[in-house]
């Protein structure tokens, strides 16, 4: 198998989730997609380990997981205290943090 | 006891110190009453210990004609080292008794003594805070004069110079929460800092004239000065002896420099008896007579303070007849009689002129705490007018303020009378005997000055005390005599303004010898004190002069009884309407206006420019850097949307810059 198939659904998946953040307003899809853009790093942390036969980027893959794992727990944690505070996820609503 | 000279300032400053420190909180009043006068008493015992010691010691045997003289050197106090010229900056902190600082010692503390008695009375109903705040500062005033009267060097006496005048601050300000004046709208502290500032501009010539004898001579020890002072280039000398008279107009209230006593009023009256009257403001004449070889050598200085004393004299004297607060009219008064010692020490008549001081600081001490028993008596009441018939309600006081009244006009044999006849027959003995104009003028300016003197006094006396009675019918019934911790103070200072003239019968009246001058001869030996006696030639003989002066204050009594006798309100209204002469005299010739509209106001105008440049320019430049920064901060906040997607779409942006820019290197 070419890395560069490996590499180009990573590219494509990064791109999806990337343009999700940017125009999503529901803040679970928006951390939905930041998993997205996450796996797709890992992807292609995966492809050229296995393409140069090193076992770093196998070791990086599984600190990008917990990493994620982390990320979603807390931002999950965030949009409840949110949800309960405002009754809504949109996060334009949740714009105080301004002049 | 004269080893333990350096105790005499060093008691009244503990006093100073525990009553200071302790007295509003911890000390009960009887305490802080003990303190305040045991420790002056103390200093007095002291004193008087330490002078009859000093007479003991005999004049030193080289030759000169010198003065017996006691010198403590306590510590080096400024070690500054050498100049290149060589003469040595280092001043010690040492005291000197000499008979001229005995006398001054003697009347400080012995007159402060019994003012500080008389105080227990008339401050009883002050609060205990401010009774100990009160006993506080007059120790520490008792603590300054002696320092300025004992220091053996300039820079010594200039810091009780300066003590002194601190004092006289915090004490004419010691009701700083009152009016003191309604119609000018001076409170209390703002008389206390006029007579500060005022002080403040007579202290530049002090410092500048220690500075050019310090030039002229290498040191600043006063009698390392005075030896010297013979080989002082004559200009310097004048410089220097008239730049230290312009400290002494300040301090001792002299034409133009006397406009804060009047106003120092505002303090309570034993402070006006105390520094306003007996110690404080006769410390200019003390410096002046303490610099006597000084002066010898500078005629034309000599000249210029003959005139200035009498001239003041003259004026004050005059202001003085148309004063209506019982206060005031001390005031001026008392600023009248240092004219007449600044005119003695002019005339070269040092003698006199201590002599004088030392009988006026009985005399007028004794005035002011007369005049305190009857403010006392009246509630607070100060203006003659609303007095009168007094003599039957305080007989005390009347009587021993009869004295006073009779020793300042110069009745004999009242202490009044001997000071000033000897200060006459000085002035008229000035210049050689010769009976020179300047000489014959000045003691005309005396004579009537004399006169106007036994006028206002008596005015004052017979609107106090004589006549009927013209305040309201309430104050009346309050009419009551001062405690006996008042009056005893009045009546032992009125002893003294009877007797204290016979201690320098003049010698051709003969009787009793002339004791304070054969006292104060050796120090004033040096200073051409033989020209004092120099024997014919004078226009007037002595006993003529005399004759004129009695007859002048004879005559000031009487004219003052003929118009104040009967009616003593009628008296200004017969005419319609006041006067140009009376309105002049009655607004004291408008000098505060006068120095208000010449040197005040363009003050105030620079003052006023100086806080427009301030305002308009510095404050602005300070505050448009503000502004900039405000401006900034309003263009950079606009970034700040709140909206996470804008934050995330700079982030996108951010990123991908730094790859390309990564990228493209």
């Amino acid at each position: 198998m070419r890395a560069e198939f490996f590499l180009l659904v990573a590219a494509l998946l990064f791109t999806i989730g990337c343009v999700g953040v940017l125009v999503r307003r529901n803040a679970i899809v928006i951390l939905m997609c930041i998993e997205l853009m996450l796996n797709a790093v890992n992807l292609t942390f995966a492809a050229f380990a296995h393409e140069s036969q090193s076992m770093t980027g196998h070791v990086f893959v599984f600190f990008v997981m917990t990493v994620a794992a982390a990320e979603a727990a807390v931002g999950l944690a965030i949009i409840i205290a949110l949800f309960r505070r405002r009754r809504t996820t949109d996060i334009d609503d949740a714009s105080l943090l301004r002049w | 006891m004269l080893q333990l000279l350096w105790l005499i300032p060093l008691l009244p400053l503990a006093g100073f110190a525990a009553n200071g420190l302790l007295g509003a909180r911890l000390l009960p009043r009887r305490i802080v009453a003990l303190v305040g006068c045991g420790s002056v008493l103390a200093a007095f015992a002291l004193s008087l210990g330490a002078v009859l010691e000093l007479g003991g010691i005999a004049p030193p045997s080289d030759g000169m004609e010198g003065a017996a003289r006691f010198t403590q050197t306590l510590f080096e106090w400024l070690p500054m080292g050498q100049t290149p010229g060589g003469s040595d900056l280092t001043v010690s902190w040492g005291y000197a008794l000499d008979p001229l600082s005995a006398v001054m010692i003697l009347v400080v503390t012995g007159i402060g003594f019994l003012i500080h008695v008389y105080s227990i009375g008339y401050m009883e109903h002050e609060p205990r805070a401010g009774f100990a705040r009160f006993f506080a500062y007059l120790n520490l005033f008792m603590a300054m004069m002696l320092t300025l009267v004992l220091g053996s060097s300039l820079p010594v006496v200039f810091v009780g110079w300066e003590g002194v005048g601190l004092c006289s601050y915090l004490l004419i300000g010691f009701w700083y929460d009152r009016m003191f004046d309604e119609k000018a709208k001076m409170s209390c502290a703002d008389a206390g800092r006029k007579a500060f500032l005022t002080n403040r501009v007579g202290d530049v010539g002090f410092v500048l004239g220690m500075l050019i004898l310090f030039g002229a001579t290498g040191t600043l020890d006063i009698q390392g000065i005075l030896e010297g002072a013979g080989s002082i280039d004559p200009w310097w000398c004048g410089a220097a002896a008239l730049l230290l008279f312009l400290g002494a107009c300040g301090k001792s209230a002299q034409i133009p420099l006397y406009i804060w006593l009047p106003d120092a009023m505002a303090g309570p009256t034993p402070v006006s008896a105390l520094i306003h009257a007996a110690t404080m403001v006769t410390a200019g004449v003390y410096v002046t007579c303490r610099m006597a070889p000084l002066y010898m050598h500078a005629p034309g200085a000599m000249l210029i303070v003959a005139v200035v004393g009498g001239l003041t004299a003259l004026f004050a004297a005059i202001v003085g007849i148309a004063q209506d607060d019982i206060k005031k009219v001390l005031a001026y008064s008392t600023v009248s009689q240092l004219g007449y010692m600044m005119l003695a020490a002019g005339a070269g008549a040092f003698t006199a002129s201590v002599f004088h001081l030392m009988t006026h600081a009985f005399f007028k001490a004794l005035l002011f705490l007369g005049a305190g028993s009857v403010i006392h008596a009246m509630a607070g009441e100060q203006d003659i007018r609303r007095m009168g018939g007094l003599r039957r309600h305080l007989p005390i006081t009347h009587a021993t303020f009869a004295v006073a009244v009779l020793a300042i006009a110069g009745i004999p044999p009242f202490a009044g009378f001997f000071s000033k006849d000897e200060i006459l027959a000085g002035v008229l003995r000035a210049g050689g005997g010769s009976g020179s104009p300047a000489a014959l003028a000045l003691w005309g300016l005396g004579i009537l000055t004399a006169a106007i003197t036994a006028f206002y006094m008596t005015r004052l006396y017979l609107l106090v005390f004589a006549g009927a009675p013209r305040m309201p019918e309430e104050t009346r019934h309050h009419l009551h005599e001062s405690p006996a911790v008042m009056t005893l103070p009045l009546i032992v200072l009125a002893l003294g303004s009877a007797l204290a003239g016979f201690l320098g019968v003049p010698e051709f009246i003969g009787g009793l010898p002339n004791y304070l001058e054969h006292y104060l001869a050796p120090v004033f030996a040096a200073s051409g004190h033989a020209a004092e006696h120099a024997q014919g030639g004078a226009a007037l003989s002595e006993g003529t002069a005399l004759g004129i002066a009695l007859f002048a204050s004879l005559a000031g009594i009487a004219s003052a009884w003929a118009v104040y006798r009967r009616g003593p309100l009628a008296a200004g209204k017969g005419a319609a309407g006041p006067g140009v002469l009376t309105r002049l005299v009655k607004g004291r010739f408008y000098v505060d206006e006068a120095i208000d509209a010449v040197v005040l106001a363009p003050y105030r105008g620079l003052c006023r420019v100086a806080a427009a440049f301030d305002e308009k320019i510095v404050d602005r430049l300070v505050n448009s850097v503000g502004a900039a920064a405000d401006l900034a901060s309003q263009l950079g906040r606009l970034a700040q949307t709140g909206y996470v997607r804008n934050y995330a779409l700079v982030f996108f942006f951010g990123t991908i810059v730094v790859l390309v820019f990564v990228v493209l290197r």
